[in-house]
């Protein structure tokens, strides 16, 4: 039971700071780190119990019955539970820390620590559940976490413009996610993940009339059905094409919650549902064939964006979108295990890379503009160096933990036939360009010339020890995650669906590795090139490859389709709904209606003159009236 | 207890203090009003701690013979169904007192009065056994609620009033041809629970159907008839929005439960796809309207018509989830926007506007004030772990059993509340206050304790019900079984059966399908 405080104790973080934060002000740390590392500990004994064969479930408390629907609520950890509490309890307990020097001074500092504490308790409900509602319930808290803190700067427009525009596309994906629940709900009449994934074999011919109750026929089978609909889900939680353009202006917030949110723990929750529902994936091959197309899609778009970007936040931003596309490609191709493999890698690297950035930022005075920067590398060099190992991590190079996890997927999609090998190549460009784009970042911003503002340039110095150390912890293990065996210990719990995974060719490995890793090295050749040998090339080749240049720049203008064929519309639609239906007809009938009666009753008025000749006028024409019709008919 | 008249008590004691208030200086007239109004709700609160959830009887009856000839009875009790409803309104109604102590400063008496009669007779339109009682305190609601808005509300107020007032009465005409129809056909009784039990020929039941449905439709109120609620709720002072919004909006949908679907089962079922259409449409234009306002309280009023939209939509899904989850949802909607229009209430007393741009950026002078707000918004648009949450998604279940296609139109709101209410959001309480338009002169004191009292409570709830929404589902079971079991063989296929293998699962659900078409 004493797990239960693993989500419990930044849950108590977030109440104590959420009532007595105005009070407890810049000592707020003093509360949620002790919270935060001491969940990382239990998360360390967990794990250590799960590789000794325990799994722990927890049942909690009956939430809802009603008929014959009872949900039942309750926490689990098994092996893939395992690795994301460590996951989270790490990246959290060293943002925590790091928060204390970025966020010194602020003051919404108790909030933002009660926020990521309440985040840190979602991320942790959520990959601790055993059932559907409570995944989606954590789903929508993270959301929530992620929105408030998005918009922390709240007197920022841009900020809340940002806030808002990520949880209204999140709830798009999370709209399919709730009637993927609700229809397994309807077809296995419970939503507990064991009985489901028990009785889902039975499943594999049952279909859904999607036209019911309207006669007609459309049937569709109902697994495939529940996984593309959950995965609709996931496509806007782990930012994927299409509803990926919420994560770069997610970059409006803090970058602390960057590093947290937007990089380690709440967009993988797309990839890891994929993974824990995978007895599910595995019986409808459609649906994995959908998720590792949309996964290879935003694998490249990622990175086609990230190459010309110039907000530094936002190149690690689409790093990160392209990364997820990976993780998500390989999981639809049936290799959860490199897919969470990377997650996991990624975690650290990534986590590293954003809290670099924040490090930056920082001691520029808030200045995120990449043309603004340059020569910091003497200035900064602890973050210069873990910056460097973040981007070898993240590029691919051998020996680091990014290589070996960006391998393993690569290779595992080549052995997953033709749709495999098509995205596997594509995975290998892609590698090279994640090369050149790191490195470009590393050189604009570290290298060359200082185009640093000059009233900032003299007093740029290296943040504090708090800030520092988890840059230092995060770059160790960006190297060392390649070395501890996660692929071995997850993959008894991921099994692939039948007649897949496990039978690499020998031969074609070793060839992937090495050509993986000679596109990486070349990505950061042309980087070098470009960026520090010759300093005008980039400018020319941009000049000369326009089109290219400005689809890429413009982030292939998905943004601007958006506001034109979404936003805009719905706001006209219902400002016209308004003006013509609501105010033009419905209420014009009503308020007719009400001068049709007043009309009427002022026309009986006149006829009730008092007159006596009127009346007598009146009952004669009635007479003649009557008598016409009787001697007519 | 059962010689014991608590619920004439409960519901009687707000007009005897509203008698009183003739007698007391206009100083004191707020706290007596408090004091009758808490008094009352913790009269009713032993409902709730001895109602017997095992069983559908009507509980806490009471019955005297009021006229011989026809036979109408004083007769009151409640179940399942009216006891959530009951709560809500004594529990509301010390916030409506609460919200008007400073903004309501003319007539303070036989404004507190007004309110005290409104709660007597919204109690006792939910505790009413006979038709004659009820349609009695049915239109009794009428006049008070006429004078909250005619009397203390906005600058159009006569017309919102009127316009109110004819609407409601429209379909109350048509209520009371219906309910003396219904003594002749039905056995020569007023008694509810007689009448639910009655047969009526469908040709019958088809006209009271639509006789009723001009009633209830147009209090819920139901497309297309919910334009007096724009009106009424913008011309109408706080208290009067609350009330409006959290009761009697309930009205319509409660009228539903007791009379149409028990009484008239074959028209219910026949006509069903018109009323989830109209709820579907409720629920899609409601939500589009919300867009489209500039006004916090035509927003929160266009959002309810989307909201109460999910009530008839759960309603008419015909099953166990539907029907609770649309009771569920009638209550935590008069919590969730009655806490709304408070706050609104709130920002109104300090900058004299409604309008979202008049009131813009709050967080910063009002810290306070901006976290409740917030909430309630994320209640309003069913974040999990709130209230709403909870009362959407049986509803959405019970329709996604009837049909999945409309349960994913429906849930379309879902998307659409988060787009209006987080933009209201983002523009009331985050952003940064502008100093243009008189902004920079207005003072803006964050909450007093007085507000965070009236506040306060409804937080609690929401997230009571939104964690632990069983202990409020379980009164209902017995009875919403009994109103299934009320309706024929016919819609006994509607409701959710168990089902065992993937086969029964397909035949229960060709068996469903209401349009004969079958390969």
């Amino acid at each position: 039971m004493e797990y239960a405080l693993i989500p419990l104790l930044p849950f108590a973080a977030f109440l104590i700071l959420g009532l007595f934060g105005h009070w407890i002000k810049d000592r707020a740390h003093f509360v949620a780190v002790p919270a935060v590392v001491t969940s990382f500990l239990l998360s360390m004994l967990a794990f250590l119990d799960v590789a000794g064969g325990r799994q722990t479930t927890m049942p909690l408390y009956t939430w809802l019955q009603s008929g014959d629907v009872t949900i039942a609520l309750g926490l689990s950890i098994d092996r893939l539970t395992a690795v994301m509490l460590l996951l989270v309890t790490t990246v959290s307990s060293l943002v925590h820390v790091y928060t204390i020097g970025y966020m010194q001074g602020e003051k919404g500092y108790a909030r933002f620590f009660a926020y990521i504490a309440l985040f840190t308790f979602s991320m942790l409900m959520l990959v601790m559940a055993d059932n559907f509602l409570q995944l989606f319930v954590f789903w929508e808290a993270v959301g929530l976490c992620s929105y408030l803190l998005i918009g922390h700067w709240y007197e920022r427009q841009s900020a809340c413009n940002a806030a808002t525009k990520a949880f209204v596309v999140n709830r798009v994906g999370d709209f399919g996610f709730l009637l993927g629940l609700l229809l397994v709900l309807d077809s296995f009449g419970t939503l507990d993940y064991h009985q489901v994934f028990a009785q889902a074999s039975a499943y594999t011919s049952d279909t859904v009339n999607l036209l019911r109750p309207f006669g007609g026929e459309w049937r569709v089978s109902t697994l495939t059905l529940i996984c593309l609909l959950l995965f609709v889900g996931a496509i806007g939680k782990s930012a994927q094409v299409p509803l990926h353009v919420w994560l770069p202006d997610a970059m409006e917030g803090p970058t602390p919650i960057s590093a947290l949110i937007h990089a380690a723990t709440m967009v993988t929750a797309g990839v890891f549902m994929v993974a824990r529902l995978s007895p599910l994936y595995n019986l409808s091959p459609v649906a994995m064939n959908v998720v590792a197309v949309v996964g290879g899609l935003t694998m490249v778009l990622g990175a086609t964006i990230a190459l010309t970007q110039y907000d530094i936040k936002r190149v690690v931003a689409y790093s990160t979108v392209s990364q997820l596309g990976y993780m998500v490609m390989a999981c639809g191709l049936g290799a959860y295990t490199a897919g969470m493999y990377h997650l996991l890698t990624h975690g650290a690297f990534k986590a590293l890379l954003f809290l670099g950035c924040g490090s930056v930022i920082i001691a520029l005075h808030h200045e995120q503009d990449m043309r603004h920067m340059g020569g910091l590398k003497d200035k900064l060099p602890i973050t210069y160096w873990t910056f460097v190992i973040g981007s070898l991590a993240l590029a691919g190079f051998p020996l680091t933990s990014g290589f070996f996890s960006k391998d393993d997927i690569l290779v595992s999609a080549w052995s997953a036939g033709a749709l495999g090998k098509t995205l596997a190549v594509a995975g290998l460009l892609t590698a090279g360009l994640t090369a050149f784009y790191s490195f470009r970042l590393v050189f604009v911003t570290f290298w060359g010339p200082s185009h640093v503002d000059p009233h900032h340039a003299g007093h740029v110095h290296e943040p504090s020890k708090t800030m520092t150390v988890p840059l230092i912890i995060l770059a160790v293990l960006a190297v060392l995650a390649g070395y501890l065996g996660i692929p071995q210990f997850l993959a008894p719990a991921l099994p692939g669906p039948e007649g897949t995974g496990g039978h690499h060719e020998g031969g074609a490995a070793a060839g992937i590795m090495i050509v993986a890793t000679l596109l990486g090295l070349s990505g950061i050749a042309a980087a070098y090139v470009m960026y520090v040998k010759l300093p005008g090339l980039a400018e020319s080749l941009a000049n000369q490859w326009q089109g290219a240049y400005r689809l890429s720049f413009n982030k292939w203008f998905v943004d601007e389709a958006y506001d034109r064929a979404f936003v805009k519309p719905t706001f006209h639609l219902a400002d016209r709904l308004w003006q013509r239906v609501d105010v033009g007809i419905i209420d014009a009938a009503v308020n007719g209606t009400a001068r049709g009666v007043a009309w009427f009753g002022w026309i009986l008025r006149l006829i009730q003159s008092g007159q006596t000749q009127h009346y007598a006028l009146g009952m004669i024409l009635g007479a003649v009236l009557i008598l016409t019709v009787y001697l007519l008919t | 207890m059962s010689s014991f008249p608590l619920l004439t008590i409960i519901i009687f004691l707000p007009l005897v203090g509203a008698a009183a208030l003739f007698f007391v200086k206009e100083q004191q007239a707020r706290w007596v009003a408090l004091g009758v109004t808490l008094a009352d709700f913790a009269l009713s609160l032993p409902l709730w701690f001895w109602f017997d959830s095992t069983t559908a009887q009507m509980q806490f009856t009471e019955r005297a013979s009021w006229i011989t000839s026809p036979a109408i009875n004083y007769a009151l009790g409640l179940d399942g169904i009216s006891l959530p409803m009951v709560l809500l309104t004594t529990f509301l109604t010390p916030f409506c007192v609460g919200i008007s102590w400073r903004a309501i400063e003319s007539r303070v008496p036989l404004f507190m009065a007004s309110l005290l009669i409104m709660e007597t007779a919204m109690l006792g339109v939910f505790a009413a056994l006979d038709f004659v009682l009820f349609y009695v305190f049915w239109e009794a609601m009428l006049i008070p609620m006429y004078l909250l808005i005619g009397v203390w509300g906005g600058p159009n107020r006569v017309y919102a009033a009127v316009k109110f007032f004819l609407y409601t009465l429209v379909g109350s005409v048509l209520l009371l041809a219906a309910i003396i129809v219904l003594f002749f056909k039905g056995g020569h009784t007023f008694d509810i629970l007689l009448l639910g039990k009655g047969e009526f020929t469908p040709a019958l039941q088809s006209w009271l159907f639509w006789a009723f449905f001009a009633a209830f439709a147009v209090k819920v109120p139901m497309f297309p008839f919910h334009t007096w609620l724009p009106d009424a709720h913008v011309e109408a002072p706080t208290a009067g929005s609350v009330i409006l919004a959290s009761v009697l909006l309930k009205m319509g949908a409660y009228g539903f439960l007791r009379f149409t679907l028990p009484m008239l089962p074959d028209a219910t079922v026949a006509f069903t796809p018109i009323i989830i259409a109209l709820s579907v449409i409720a629920i899609l234009y409601g939500a589009y309207m919300a867009l489209a306002q500039a006004d916090l309280k035509k927003l929160i009023a266009y959002s309810s018509v989307s909201h109460m939209g999910f009530v008839t939509l759960g309603i008419f899904a015909l099953n166990t989830q539907g029907i609770e989850g649309a009771i569920l949802q009638m209550v935590n909607h008069g919590i969730t926007t009655g806490a709304l229009f408070l706050c609104v209430g709130i920002i109104y007393e300090r900058t004299h506007s409604r309008l979202i741009s008049d009131n813009c950026g709050l967080t910063g002078p009002m810290p306070r004030y901006a976290t409740f707000l917030v909430v309630f918004s994320l209640s309003s648009i069913g974040l999990p772990g709130t209230n709403s949450f909870v009362g959407e998604f049986l509803v959405l279940a019970g329709t996604f059993f009837w049909s999945k296609p409309v349960a994913a139109l429906a849930s379309l709101g879902i998307i659409l509340a988060a787009a209006y209410m987080l933009w209201m959001v983002q523009r009331v309480a985050f952003g940064q206050r502008s100093e243009q338009a008189g902004h920079g002169t207005i003072r803006l004191p964050d909450l007093n304790l007085r507000e965070m009292a009236l506040l306060a409570p409804l937080l609690v709830l929401v997230f009571w019900i939104g964690l632990v929404p069983n202990q409020v589902l379980t009164p209902m079971h017995a009875s919403v079984a009994n109103l299934l079991d009320q309706l024929d063989q016919q819609e006994a296929a509607f409701a959710r059966t168990p089902r065992a293998t993937p086969d029964a699962v397909a035949s229960i659900t060709d068996h469903v399908s209401p349009v004969t078409h079958q390969p």
